[in-house]
């Protein structure tokens, strides 16, 4: 699909990322998942179905978790981004939330992976003892299509008990 | 620290990344005042944007192509969500930015209008909710919306400005079609407006689809006023199974009857929603399958609502959903199946 760049509407932004703030000149058409990825190299946010549905691309704003394919990185300004990178980007030192999926076998092939971390991350601070009922209509917004979700719902209950450890230290 | 983009930054930037949406233009206005300059200057061939949550994929489906979008997130003064008291009777204002999750966690809104925060909680996921806006959902008019239905299910009304005036629509002025309305291309709705319902009635929401947050086969929406233990009015709104939120009011039908009597008069009332509905067959449902399933909601609604611990009423914040008892002594096997 080709367009005319030169006419293409841009803007500079200014960024809060992780604790980062960045300077970037985007189209303003531009989506924060494919801006993060792109222009900032944060590619731990993955893109599936681009339209809301799957899940993969969630982040936090503000702490509260959305779906970055449907924003535009122009209305994300103002607001503090936390991608799974923010969460834990340290094979050797990972986040509770990381941590158990690695203790449950809450992912194989792994895209997914990082919209649910995001999406729990922020989860078990609403609520930090959920049930395996709670616990699967936490994720109920994001799709894994090799795992299954009985071990994803495992994790989000160990990551909860993992944090509560965590807290209790 | 302030991280400056760099000349292969730029480079990035010009080459030209294959992007979901068109080419278009960001407005972020911070008045209304000036959100209605942009309106009237570029409203026929632009779009507002609230949360877009519904806008964003019809763009990244490229189903449509605004020129220019205006983002209303940072207005100030239609971020309100409050319960107002006018004349003695409460009502609910949602500002136009204000998200659904906001709607959801008020207690004050649970008091006054139980039924929003019951229909709220099947719109999508909660990673959706946090940027969706209540009045957004109002103003895109999509027949598998449940805010369209709720507001004109309790008798809500809109609120809009454009520079020539302020105007109140009532829903059934609001709505003239699917994703339809009667506002302007210069018009803002500002806020919309619940009003609180009556001590005495019972409400509940209910829906299926095919996964969980995903638009609605067929939903419906009650409000069963009681008097002791006599119905006294009865009103039903529907999901994805009319083109706008028309109401069925059976109260001529079910006055008089009997909280005790709720399995038979079910059945009247599922006949009465399978009559007055219209839905359009599709590759996830057929027409005669979304009436049926419309009935069947429609019949587990009533009955759950005539049982006393089974309903959300003015005052209450019992959370109904799942609460439909698993085995309901019914010829219809469907009515066993929890789906």
């Amino acid at each position: 699909m080709t367009e005319d760049i030169d006419t293409e509407p841009t803007s500079n932004i200014r960024l809060a990322v992780n604790g980062t703030l960045y300077e970037l000149e985007v189209p303003d058409r531009k989506l924060l998942s494919d801006v993060l990825r792109q222009d900032l190299e944060l590619t731990g946010t993955h893109v599936g179905c681009e339209h809301g549905v799957c899940g993969a691309c969630t982040v936090q704003l503000d702490g509260e978790p959305v779906r970055s394919c449907l924003m535009f990185a122009v209305t994300a300004q103002g607001h503090e981004i936390t991608t799974v990178e923010g969460i834990g980007d340290d094979p050797e030192n990972p986040s509770d939330v990381q941590q158990a999926f690695i203790d449950c076998h809450g992912l194989q092939c792994g895209f997914c992976t990082p919209g649910f971390v995001t999406t729990i991350d922020a989860y078990i601070d609403e609520n930090p003892n959920p049930t395996a009922e709670e616990a699967r209509e936490a994720v109920s917004g994001n799709l894994c299509r090799c795992t299954g979700y009985q071990n994803i719902v495992s994790a989000v209950c160990r990551a909860a008990e993992l944090r509560a450890e965590g807290a209790s230290q | 620290m302030v991280r400056k983009a760099t000349a292969a930054d730029a480079v990035r930037n010009r080459v030209n990344e294959t992007m979901k949406p068109s080419p278009l233009r960001i407005h972020r206005p911070t008045t209304v005042d000036e959100t209605l300059d942009l309106l009237a200057a570029r409203g026929d061939t632009g779009k507002i944007l609230a949360g877009g949550q519904s806008l964003v994929p019809v763009l990244n489906m490229r189903l449509a192509a605004p020129s220019d979008l205006f983002d209303i997130t940072s207005v100030v003064g239609i971020d309100e969500l409050e319960v107002s008291d006018a004349d003695g009777s409460e009502e609910i204002c949602v500002g136009a930015s204000v998200t659904h999750r906001r709607v959801e966690r008020s207690a004050e809104v649970t008091r006054t209008n139980p039924l929003l925060g019951e229909a709220l909680r099947f719109v999508a996921h909660p990673a959706v909710r946090n940027r969706g806006t209540t009045v957004g959902s109002i103003a895109h008019a999509d027949p598998n919306g449940e805010m369209p239905m709720v507001l004109a299910l309790t008798g809500g009304r809109i609120e809009a400005r454009s520079r020539r005036g302020e105007r109140t629509l009532g829903a059934e002025e609001l709505n003239i079609g699917p994703l339809e309305t009667s506002l302007e291309s210069d018009e803002l709705i500002t806020r919309a407006i619940f009003p609180a319902l009556s001590a005495g009635s019972r409400t509940g929401f209910d829906e299926l689809a095919r996964r969980s947050g995903d638009y609605a086969l067929a939903g419906v929406g009650m409000i069963l006023d009681v008097d002791g233990e006599t119905v006294t009015g009865l009103r039903c709104g529907f999901v994805s199974v009319t083109d706008v939120p028309d109401i069925l009011d059976l109260g001529e039908a079910v006055s008089g009857a009997r909280l005790s009597d709720a399995s038979e008069v079910a059945a009247t009332v599922a006949e009465a929603a399978r009559d007055f509905i219209d839905p359009g067959g599709d590759i996830h449902a057929s027409a005669d399958y979304r009436r049926h399933l419309a009935g069947v909601i429609a019949s587990r609604l009533f009955r759950r609502l005539c049982r006393s611990d089974g309903a959300s009423g003015r005052g209450t914040a019992a959370d109904s959903r799942g609460e439909d008892s698993p085995v309901v002594t019914t010829g219809d096997d469907t009515e066993r199946r929890r789906a």
